[in-house]
């Protein structure tokens, strides 16, 4: 068990919020040895040596959208929080580590325990796909910065095994039990294992979630493989293999879908992206699986079988088949969670499998399943570095606030890729979609803006380095303005049916703060009004 | 009474404007009699500076710079321009000027010693930026003379006025003639004898016309020093209000670096955008912009908006995230943002340091006629002496 403290006070650390900074480079320009870019894409260190602290100063000052948080300037004052029970957060990464930074801020003074299965202080998962893997940044270079110092007991290396909602205890697979008033749930996801064991246990054979996992990956990619094989062309595949260009590795990117990125952005941006991949030199194969990883005598990855009856020899490969939520822990909790996720309401507080709202257990980050009025209300689950950050934020407040100061988790998603140079951003929810329209730039340059509608009205936004627009297209979905704006020309979308289309709930989201966002639901020809 | 904007406009404000700025703010879309639209709340001008349906298109000019282009051609000339001052392909060369700035701005403090009283105008903050821009450049310091009028009064026929537009118009002309003319004449010479500096280097990389690398030459010429000098001279003058602000950056010049983001906020060198048309129907605030109606952002409105920023009356160096819109924002965000924030916090250290003892001679100091580019004129200031440089 060890606590957070000062006692670094030289050491500055950062971290971007890639998904509010718009690539106007300031930092770039005044950090020079910290951060890097290219066209749109931003790179940066996290624990950047000592004497950059001034110039780390300089750069977060001058970031216009103020996207750059370091742990060494002065705290604000804390708020005037009264809750004085105990909590408990479970899953010390990126949520919990932000909701417990929350309850401190808002001047929670009670005890707080974090529950972390994973050693050492909360890290930064987004450079793993990408400065660390390029060997910019070392993979223990990714610590998030400590806002402030944080009076909480950590016990880190356990995991949690059960939870007792009635006694309000969590079980840790040590055996220890510890008590709550209110506890977080945010254990977030792991990468999903390649289906067959012993063709995993292959040397050669990489997944990437964990820092751990950077550092292994990064070193197979430095020892200049003969060819990589990359299961999935979803963001991480893709991330993926846009480092082995940069580094010069051949590679093969197996996509069961008719593109990459197809599960996210549609066919359209898909057949995009594809041809990005191309020109840089990918072999990409597209509708193909593949059906055997094979080692040779030694235990060593070989190569592999794809659907198409195919062989493909390689001596790295790397799993990107998506994650698997860590639900398996609350198995008998009798809360409504599954693969799925957590199940929650809009405020974070879990739902049981009877549908009730539980007052005491809240979740937040990449397990949350939460309906968003946006989407007509439906239960969805973000894997979204931000979606982790805010609803870690609207948790930890709601955790301590009485229900008449509770707020509502609306944020529209946003989300953000670099790939081959190119910063992919996305705002809204792209699968929720029947038409696609480029709204500004060209796609034959790779910088454009494409907004998205469903039954006209714009659901969503991607660009390809044009991140300065998407305010604006964020603040047209919250409006629910009409699709195509302007006179662009809508396509079909293609877009996998993730989310379906039910029947019509359009809602205005106004307010800019979380404490006053609100929804109001306006007329639709199915009758329904505010 | 006359709309608070055309009271903005009015010299007799210049001292202290902001109090039209919050009546100004009443209306946060206040379309004037000659259907322009004025914008001063936070929220609706960076709604509309990252609005694609807001145009910066100047059809009377032929040729323009950047800073009249929409995209994509506006990205493709501010990309080609940026290859000579910053990332992605020259990160590190903004920051590895700080010796040069701060060698520059200890001879022009050195030079104050040996009397008690100075024009930290004529003196500091006009020299210094202009000496970086011309070095950046490759305009011959000797010739300051000669664009310095050209380039005050270019500024002055920037913008709204309340002379007879047709004479403003020609005038304008006849001024930017005369300064295009003289950067063909250093082009030309870079031409046959290239120098390491950003017009060699624009001519070098062939992607812009002799027209657009001239436009391109005139508009870093100007926009790099008839802003950064209000800068440092509406910092010097906020410090000498503010005598706790003044000990504070002394003792601890880390707090320069907040010091110059409050400033941008507080004492906006670039008071409003005034060069925008709407392009379409646009509902902002509550308002249909009509396309085609000109739109003027407030910005130094839109800094002190008490919707965005907490006491926005007070000059504080404790705000925790300050964002204001010192520099614009979207795609035209200041180009020459890292250099003025790194001048003004060097020359303004410097002077807190070295200065023992300054007090203003008049409160307020005498203005310069824009209202667009606002800053004093001079800055007399009487001290006891000039510390040594470190
Ligand atoms: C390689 C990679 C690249 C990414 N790139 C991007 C990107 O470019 N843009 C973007 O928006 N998002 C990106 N993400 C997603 C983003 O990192 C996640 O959304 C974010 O980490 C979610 O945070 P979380 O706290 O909910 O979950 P996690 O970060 O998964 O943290 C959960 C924590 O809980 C712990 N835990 C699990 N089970 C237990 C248990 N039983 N008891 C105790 N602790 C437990 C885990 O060990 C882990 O430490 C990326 C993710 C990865 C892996
Ligand atoms: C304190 C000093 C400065 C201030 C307050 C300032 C402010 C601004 C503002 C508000 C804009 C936006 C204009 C618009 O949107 O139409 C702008 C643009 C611009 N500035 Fe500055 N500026 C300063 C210094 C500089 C310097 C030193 C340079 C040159 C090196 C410079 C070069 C430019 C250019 C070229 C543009 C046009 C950018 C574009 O259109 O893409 N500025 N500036
Ligand atoms: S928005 Fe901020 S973080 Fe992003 S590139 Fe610009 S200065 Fe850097």
């Amino acid at each position: 068990m060890w606590r957070f403290a000062g006692g670094h006070a030289h050491l500055v650390r950062v971290v971007v919020d890639l998904t509010r900074c718009q690539g106007y480079g300031q930092c770039v320009f005044l950090a020079p040895e910290v951060f890097r870019m290219r066209e749109e894409v931003l790179l940066y260190d996290l624990e950047p040596a000592a004497d950059q602290r001034e110039h780390l100063l300089r750069a977060a000052a001058a970031c216009p959208v103020q996207a750059i948080h370091l742990d060494s300037v002065a705290p604000t004052e804390p708020g005037e929080s009264t809750y004085t029970g105990k909590i408990v957060i479970v899953g010390g990464s990126l949520a919990g580590a932000r909701a417990a930074e929350t309850l401190r801020r808002e001047g929670f003074a009670g005890p707080l325990t974090v529950v972390s299965e994973e050693e050492g202080e909360p890290y930064d998962r987004p450079p793993l796909s990408k400065q660390v893997l390029t060997g910019q940044v070392p993979p223990e270079h990714t610590r998030l910065p400590r806002v402030r110092e944080l009076d909480a007991e950590w016990l880190a290396g356990t995991p949690a095994s059960g939870l007792d909602v009635a006694a309000k205890r969590v079980l840790l697979a040590d055996g220890r039990e510890v008590g709550f008033d209110r506890v977080l749930l945010a254990t977030g996801t792991r990468a999903r294992p390649w289906q067959n064991e012993a063709e995993a246990a292959l040397k050669g054979v990489h997944t990437l979630r964990s820092a751990h996992d950077a550092g292994a990956l990064r070193e197979a990619l430095a020892a200049g493989p003969e060819r990589v094989l990359i299961l999935g062309a979803g963001f991480t595949g893709s991330e993926i293999a846009s480092v082995c260009r940069e580094l010069g590795l051949p590679v093969t990117l197996v996509e069961r879908g008719p593109a990459p990125l197809f599960g996210a952005l549609g066919g359209v941006l898909g057949d995009v992206a594809a041809q990005m991949q191309r020109d840089h030199g990918v072999d990409l194969r597209c509708d193909t699986t593949v059906t055997a990883l094979e080692g040779d005598a030694d235990g060593r990855l070989r190569g592999a079988r794809l659907s198409d009856g195919t062989t493909i020899e390689a001596d790295v490969a790397v799993v990107a088949l998506g994650s698997v939520r860590n639900v398996e822990w609350l198995r008998g909790s009798g809360l409504a969670a599954g693969v799925w996720g957590v199940t929650c309401d809009a405020g974070c507080r879990a739902i049981d499998v009877n549908g009730l709202v539980l007052d005491d257990v809240f979740v937040a980050g990449d397990i949350a399943r939460f309906p968003h009025p946006v989407y007509q209300y439906q239960f969805m689950t973000l894997e979204h570095w931000g979606n982790a950050v805010a609803q870690g934020e609207i948790a930890a407040h709601n955790m301590i606030s009485d229900q008449a100061h509770r707020w509502p988790h609306l944020a529209v998603p946003v989300f953000w890729s670099s790939q081959f140079g190119v910063n992919v951003k996305s705002v809204g929810v792209p699968t929720f979609a029947d038409e696609i329209a480029i709204v500004q730039g060209s796609t034959a340059e790779r910088r454009f803006v494409a907004a998205y509608g469903y039954q006209g009205r714009i659901t969503a936004a991607v660009t390809f380095d044009q991140g300065m627009w998407l305010e604006h297209y964020q603040r047209l979905i919250e409006q629910a303005a009409p699709f195509p704006p302007g006179d662009a020309k809508a396509e079909p979308a293609r877009v996998p049916e993730r989310l379906s289309a039910g029947a019509a709930a359009t809602v205005v989201v106004t307010g800019h703060d979380p404490a006053e966002r609100r929804v109001s639901l306006i007329h639709t020809p199915g009758g329904v009004t505010s | 009474m006359t709309c608070p904007f055309q009271r903005i406009l009015d010299p007799s404000h210049r001292a202290n404007p902001y109090p039209l700025f919050d009546e100004l703010r009443a209306t946060p879309v206040a379309r004037q009699d000659d259907g322009t639209y004025v914008v001063s709340t936070y929220r609706e001008i960076v709604a509309l500076l990252h609005d694609p349906r807001v145009s910066s298109t100047r059809r009377s000019l032929r040729d323009p710079a950047f800073i009249g282009l929409d995209p994509p051609e506006h990205d493709r000339l501010r990309h080609l321009a940026m290859r000579h001052f910053g990332p992605p392909h020259n990160p590190g060369k903004i920051d590895a000027l700080r010796p040069d700035m701060l060698a520059i701005t200890t001879g022009l403090v050195d030079a104050l010693a040996g009397r008690q009283r100075a024009d930290l105008v004529d003196e500091v903050a006009y020299p210094l930026p202009v000496a970086m821009i011309c070095r950046l450049l490759g305009v011959p310091r000797e010739d300051e003379s000669t664009f310095h009028a050209w380039a005050d009064r270019l500024i002055e026929l920037i913008g709204p006025g309340d002379d007879d537009d047709a004479e403003r118009e020609r005038e304008r002309q006849e001024v930017a003639d005369k300064l295009d003319r003289y950067l063909e004449g250093l082009v030309e010479e870079r031409r046959r004898e290239p120098a390491d500096d950003m017009l060699s280097g624009l001519i070098a990389d062939g992607g812009m016309s002799q027209g657009q690398i001239v436009r391109t030459g005139v508009l870093l010429l100007i926009a790099g020093h008839e802003t950064t000098i209000n800068l440092i001279a509406n910092g010097m003058l906020t410090f000498l209000r503010n005598p706790d602000v003044l000990a504070r950056v002394h003792d601890d010049p880390e707090l320069i670096i907040p010091a110059v983001e409050e400033l941008l906020r507080f004492e906006p060198p670039v008071q409003f955008i005034s060069s925008r048309v709407a392009l379409a129907d646009i509902a902002v605030g509550g308002v249909t912009i009509p396309a085609g109606a000109p739109i003027v952002l407030a910005l130094a409105a839109g800094s002190r908006d008490p919707g965005h920023v907490a006491d926005p009356d007070t000059f504080s160096l404790d705000r925790p995230r300050n964002e204001h819109l010192g520099f614009g924002g979207g795609v035209h965000y200041c180009f020459g943002a890292p250099l003025a924030r790194l001048e003004a916090q060097i020359a303004l250290t410097e002077l807190v340091r070295r200065l023992r003892n300054p007090r203003l001679v008049t409160d307020p100091p005498p203005y310069r006629p824009s209202a667009l580019l606002r800053g004093p004129r001079h800055l007399l200031v009487e001290y006891d002496e000039i510390l040594p440089a470190r």
